[in-house]
C-alpha cells in the first residue's frame, strides 16, 4: 500500500540518498541529528517525506528538559526571553519536526507579536497554530482572527460599530488570503472591518487583557457587500467569502510553495495544487506531500536557513539541548526572534543574511561551543592528529555533515596556516586546541552549512 | 548583567499594526547589556590578540585623533595598525564627497498632527480629540496657518536657523494605502511592485565600488531596502562600537587568520551561481572589510558588543560634544551619534539609512505614541546637526527624513488615525532650501477616501537628490526620471 496519496503535481525520481535526505530535513524540520540523514534515506522518498507529514506513534520531546545557566526551568510566561527558548526546545527536540515548521510558517504568515499582547497570549496562540499545523486553512484562519494575541495586535477589538478599524480587515486579505491589491478594493476592506466588528475584552490590573468576545450588541449588523456579494456578514462569514474568494488558492499555493522551495512554481503545477486545495476544502497536508516530492524540491536552488531553524540545527547536530537562555539576546543579533516577528508580513525569507546577521550567526555558534570549545593542558584527539584529521573531528562535532571541496580548501589552509612552524614541545597541545576551535567556529559560518 | 524584565508587564496594546522593528529588539538587548559568556583563557598562551573580552580592551581616542591602544605592545599591535582601516577606506573616496542619510519614520507619520492647520474648523472638526490646539506649538515660518507640533519643537528652531526644509504634502497619484506596498514605492523609488533593488541601491551601482560596503550603511543592524543593490556591496551594522566578531576559543594570529578566512571563503563564493550561496558568501566578505573598518570604534567596557555611552548622554560613547537626548525608546541618539563619529573619521560613506525605533501606525491611542516619537527625532536630529557643526563635517551631510503616507484627516474611534495617503517630510541640513516645498494639502479638497492629496511627488524628490546632492543624472536611477517634477532642495 502506498504511504502518500498520488501527487497531483510531478513527483522527484532521482536518487534519493543522505544529500536529499539532509535537504529535507532542514527544510521540513530544524535540521538532521547524527545518523538521520542516513535513516532517512533508507526510507526512500516516500517513507521519509511519510515520517514527517504522518509521523506515528507518540509525541514527544526527546532528551532533556529545557533550563537557564542555573540550572532553573524555563518560565516562558514570565522571564524575558524564555518563551523564544522554550519554543527553540520544541525545535530541538521535537519527533514532530514538520508540526513545529509548519507552526512557525502560520507564525510568520499570520505575524503576531507580543509587543501587542503578552507571552502568555503568544504561547496560547503558538498551541493554537500547532494544533492547525498540517490541518485546515479555513479552520485556521477563524481561529487567527479571533484570537486573543492577533485581537490585540490588529486592532480587533478596538474595531467598532459606526467607525471601524480596518487594521485586521486590511492585512487579512492582504497578507493572509488574497495578496496585496488581488480582488479587492477599499471599499471591501472598509466592509470587510463592519463584518468583523462585535469583539472586545476587558482589562484585569493582575493579568492584562482577559475575557475575549464576541457581543452581538457591538456587532454592526447592517447589510455590507464584500467583492460583489451582499448580506449581514459577521466574522465567520468574513473568513468565509476570503477563503471561498476566487483569488485566494493562487496566492495561498504560491507563498506556501515559496516556504519550501527556492525556484518559483511551474504554472501547471501551481494550477494542479490549486484545484487540489480547494478539492479537499482547503486542507494544507496533501499541498505539502505534493511539494516535498516536487522534483524542484530535490534538485532545484539551494535556500538559505532561517536563523531559528540553523540555530536548533547547531543544537541538533552536535547533540546539545537548552542549557542557556541566552539564545533569547542571540536570537535577535541573528534577526529572528520567536513572538517578535519584524512586522505583520513576518520575515523576509529572501534576505536572512548581511554583515551583521552573520555577525550576530557567529555569536550563536560561540554560545553553542559554550562548553565545547578545547582547552586545557591536554588535547583529546591525541598530538599526532594532522590538519585534515583535525578537520574531520570538526565535521564529527557537528553531525559528520560533509562540505564542499571549496569550503574544505578553505579550512584546511587556515589549519595548515595554524600548525606551520609549531615545533616547540609547549606549542603541540595549544595549536591543536586553536585549529579545532577554529574549525568549530567556522563551519557553521560556511555558506554550504548556513544553506540546504 | 540581565536583559530587560520589564517587556513582560502586561501593557494597554498601543494600536500597532505592525509591531516593533527587529532591529529595535537587537537595540533593546544591546542596551541592555548581554549576559557575559565566561571564558578562560590558557595562561601559557600569548596574550589573546584575535577575540574574546581581553582583546577588547582598547582605548579609541577622540575619533579622527590619534589613537590609544591599552596594552598594545603585548598585543603586537599598533595605532597605525588599527588605523589601517579607516585609513584605507578613506583613501576610496575624497575627504569632502557627499553624504545622504535615510531616516524612515516608519509605519505612516501623522502629517496632519506635525503641522497642523490649527485654526481651521474643518480640521478640529476631523480631530475631535487629536486636533494640536492653536498656538500650542510654534508658528511654521513659511506658512503662518499651519502650527508646529509642540513635540516638534526641535524641527521649528532649526527650520527658523535655516536648516530644515518641509514638503508638507508629499506622496504619489493613486495612492496605495498598505504599509508594505507603499514603504515599497519609497524603498525602490518607483511606484512599481518587481522592482527589487532600493533607490539608493541602485545610484550604488552606477557610482559605488564593488570594495566598498560602507558605501551603503543600513544602521538598522539588518540592511535597509532602500539600499539594496544589484551588484555592489552594502553593509549593515547597529552602532559602530557594537560590531563584534570573534571566535570562541580561537586567540593571537590565528583569530585574525580564521577570521580572514572566512571572509576569503565569501570572496570565492559571493559570486556563486546559487543565489543562498551568494548570500551568505557575500555577508561574509563584506563582514571582513566592516570588522577592520570599525575596530577602532570598539569600546573599552570588556563587553563586546555593548555600547558603553551612558543612557543620559549616548553620545559619549563617540566622543560627541554635544549632548544627545536620551531615548525613551530604542538608541536613535546613540545610532546618529556613532553615524557622526563615523563621517568625522572619514569612513567611506555614501548612503546611509536608519529606521525609527517608534512605530508611527497610530491606529489607537495616537497621542503617546506620537507626542514622544516625534520629540525623540526631532531632538535626536538637531543634536545630530550641531555635533556635526561642531566636528566641521556639517556641508557634506544631508538628512531625508520620510514616512511612507500620511493618516486619514477624520479620526478613527480609538482616538487614531487609519492609514491616509499624502503626508510630511523633511530634508534637515546646513545647505538646505529651507522653505517649504509645495503646500499644505486643504482639508476641503480630500479624496475619495477622505485623505489629502499630494502635490509633491516623492520621485521627483529622488531625481532632484540625485542631481543636486549627488550631481548624477537621475535618469540612469530612477524610472522614468524625465517626467517626474524637480524641486529646488538645496540653498
Amino acid at each position: 500500500m502506498p504511504l502518500l496519496d498520488p501527487s497531483p503535481i510531478p513527483v522527484y525520481h532521482g536518487n534519493f540518498a543522505e544529500d536529499e535526505a539532509t535537504r529535507l530535513l532542514w527544510r521540513a524540520g530544524f535540521g538532521p541529528r547524527p545518523g538521520d540523514a542516513e535513516r532517512l534515506a533508507r526510507l526512500g522518498m516516500e517513507g521519509a517525506v511519510a515520517s514527517l507529514t504522518r509521523p506515528g506513534g507518540v509525541a514527544r520531546l526527546i532528551g532533556a528538559a529545557p533550563h537557564d545557566e542555573h540550572g532553573n526551568p524555563l518560565d516562558p510566561i514570565n522571564t524575558w526571553g524564555d518563551d523564544h527558548c522554550w519554543w527553540l526546545d520544541r525545535m530541538v527536540r521535537s519527533n514532530r519536526q514538520l508540526v513545529e515548521r509548519m507552526t512557525l510558517v502560520w507564525h510568520s504568515w499570520f505575524a503576531t507579536s507580543e509587543e501587542a499582547s503578552s507571552a502568555r497570549l503568544m504561547i496560547k496562540q503558538n498551541w493554537m497554530m500547532r494544533r492547525h499545523a498540517l490541518g485546515n486553512f479555513h479552520k485556521l484562519l477563524l481561529d487567527v482572527t479571533v484570537d486573543p494575541a492577533m485581537l490585540l495586535w490588529l486592532n480587533g477589538t478596538t474595531n467598532y460599530k459606526g467607525s471601524p478599524n480596518e487594521n485586521y480587515a486590511r492585512e487579512m486579505l492582504e497578507l493572509f488570503t488574497l495578496g496585496a491589491d488581488r480582488g479587492y478594493d477599499q471599499d471591501d476592506v472598509h466592509q470587510n472591518a463592519r463584518a468583523l466588528t462585535g469583539w472586545t475584552n476587558d482589562w484585569n490590573e493582575g493579568q492584562g487583557p482577559v475575557n475575549f468576545r464576541f457581543e452581538p450588541k457591538l456587532h454592526d449588523d447592517g447589510i455590507k457587500w464584500i467583492f460583489g456579494h451582499r448580506g449581514h456578514f459577521n466574522w465567520r462569514d468574513s473568513c468565509r467569502l476570503a477563503v471561498t474568494h476566487p483569488d485566494h488558492p493562487s496566492f495561498l499555493v504560491r507563498k506556501l510553495w515559496g516556504y519550501f522551495v527556492g525556484a518559483d512554481i511551474p504554472p501547471s503545477a501551481a494550477r494542479a495544487l490549486q484545484r487540489a486545495y480547494v478539492h479537499s476544502g482547503y486542507e494544507v497536508r496533501p499541498l505539502i506531500e505534493a511539494i516535498l516530492r516536487h522534483p524542484l524540491f530535490y534538485e532545484g536552488p539551494r535556500l538559505v536557513t532561517p536563523p531559528v531553524v540553523w540555530t536548533a540545527g547547531l543544537l541538533r547536530a552536535s547533540r546539545q539541548t537548552i542549557t542557556t537562555t541566552s539564545w533569547a539576546w542571540i536570537a535577535s543579533l541573528t534577526g529572528q526572534v520567536l513572538f517578535q516577528p519584524p512586522n505583520v508580513s513576518g520575515w523576509n525569507y529572501a534576505q536572512w543574511l548581511d554583515t551583521s546577521r552573520w555577525a550576530g550567526r557567529l555569536e550563536a555558534v560561540d554560545v553553542a561551543l559554550q562548553n565545547h570549545v578545547l582547552k586545557g593542558k591536554t588535547y583529546p584527539y591525541g598530538l599526532t592528529e594532522n590538519t585534515k584529521e583535525a578537520y574531520q573531528h570538526a565535521i564529527e562535532f557537528w553531525g559528520g555533515r560533509p562540505l564542499s571541496d571549496t569550503a574544505r580548501h578553505n579550512l584546511l589552509a587556515l589549519g595548515r596556516r595554524v600548525a606551520f612552524g609549531q615545533n616547540q614541545t609547549w606549542e603541540q597541545v595549544t595549536f591543536r586546541q586553536l585549529r579545532q576551535n577554529a574549525f568549530r567556529n567556522l563551519i557553521p559560518m560556511t555558506p554550504d552549512w548556513m544553506t540546504a | 548583567m540581565n536583559p530587560p524584565t520589564d517587556s513582560r508587564v502586561p501593557r494597554s496594546p498601543e494600536g500597532h499594526c505592525d509591531g516593533f522593528s527587529r532591529a529595535q529588539a537587537i537595540r533593546r538587548v544591546l542596551a541592555s547589556g548581554k549576559p557575559p559568556i565566561a571564558r578562560e583563557w590558557d595562561p601559557r598562551m600569548p596574550v589573546p590578540a584575535g577575540a574574546g573580552i581581553d582583546r577588547r580592551r582598547f582605548l579609541a581616542g577622540v575619533l579622527g585623533g590619534a589613537m590609544t591602544v591599552y596594552g598594545a605592545g603585548r598585543l603586537g599591535l599598533t595605532n597605525r595598525m588599527l588605523g589601517d582601516g579607516i585609513a584605507h577606506a578613506a583613501a576610496i573616496q575624497p575627504a569632502d564627497s557627499p553624504i545622504l542619510v535615510s531616516l524612515f519614520m516608519q509605519g505612516g507619520l501623522d502629517g496632519l498632527s506635525l503641522l497642523a492647520p490649527a485654526g481651521d474648523p474643518l480640521y478640529r472638526q476631523l480631530r475631535p480629540t487629536l486636533a494640536v490646539a492653536a498656538g500650542s506649538g510654534a508658528p511654521f515660518r513659511a506658512d503662518p496657518s499651519l502650527t508646529w507640533h509642540p513635540s516638534a519643537a526641535s524641527f521649528a528652531q532649526l527650520h527658523n536657523a535655516g536648516k530644515v526644509a518641509v514638503f508638507p504634502g508629499i506622496g504619489y497619484t493613486s495612492p496605495d494605502m498598505s504599509h508594505f506596498t507603499s514603504r515599497h514605492y519609497w524603498e525602490v523609488g518607483a511606484t512599481e511592485a518587481s522592482l527589487l533593488t532600493g533607490w539608493m541601491g541602485r545610484y550604488l551601482d552606477v557610482v559605488g565600488e564593488a570594495t566598498n560596503p560602507f558605501q551603503g550603511l543600513s544602521m538598522d543592524g539588518q540592511i535597509n531596502p532602500t539600499l539594496a543593490t544589484a551588484k555592489n556591496p552594502t553593509a549593515a551594522i547597529d552602532q559602530p562600537n557594537n560590531f563584534a566578531v570573534w571566535l570562541n576559543g580561537v586567540w593571537g594570529n590565528a583569530a585574525e587568520w580564521a577570521l580572514d578566512s572566512a571572509a576569503a571563503l565569501g570572496d570565492a563564493q559571493r559570486r556563486s551561481r546559487d543565489p543562498a550561496i551568494a548570500q551568505v558568501a557575500g555577508a561574509a566578505s563584506e563582514v571582513g572589510i566592516v570588522r577592520r573598518t570599525l575596530q577602532p570604534f570598539q569600546t573599552t567596557n570588556g563587553n563586546p558588543g555593548a555600547p558603553s555611552g551612558t543612557a543620559a548622554n549616548p553620545g559619549a560613547a563617540y566622543g560627541s560634544s554635544v549632548t544627545y537626548p536620551a531615548a525613551s525608546t530604542g538608541d536613535l541618539p546613540a545610532r546618529l551619534a556613532g553615524l557622526a563619529a563615523m563621517i568625522a573619521a572619514g569612513v567611506p560613506l555614501r548612503c546611509v539609512a536608519l529606521t525609527t525605533d517608534t512605530q508611527f501606525d497610530t491606529h489607537s491611542g495616537q497621542q503617546t505614541t506620537f507626542d514622544a516619537g516625534v520629540k525623540l527625532v526631532a531632538d535626536s536630529l538637531a543634536a545630530f546637526q550641531a555635533d556635526l557643526e561642531a566636528r566641521g563635517v556639517d556641508g557634506r551631510v544631508l538628512v531625508h527624513v520620510w514616512s511612507e503616507f500620511g493618516r486619514r484627516a477624520e479620526e478613527n474611534g480609538s482616538n487614531g488615525t487609519d492609514h491616509g495617503a499624502a503626508g510630511a517630510s523633511l530634508l534637515v541640513g546646513s545647505r538646505v532650501n529651507a522653505g517649504m516645498i509645495g503646500e499644505f494639502a486643504p482639508l476641503n479638497q480630500l479624496d475619495a477616501n477622505g485623505n489629502q492629496q499630494e502635490n509633491v511627488d516623492f520621485r521627483g524628490v529622488y531625481c532632484s537628490l540625485l542631481e543636486q546632492w549627488f550631481g548624477q543624472d537621475a535618469a540612469a536611477v530612477i524610472p522614468n526620471a524625465a517626467s517626474l517634477p524637480r524641486y529646488q532642495l538645496l540653498a
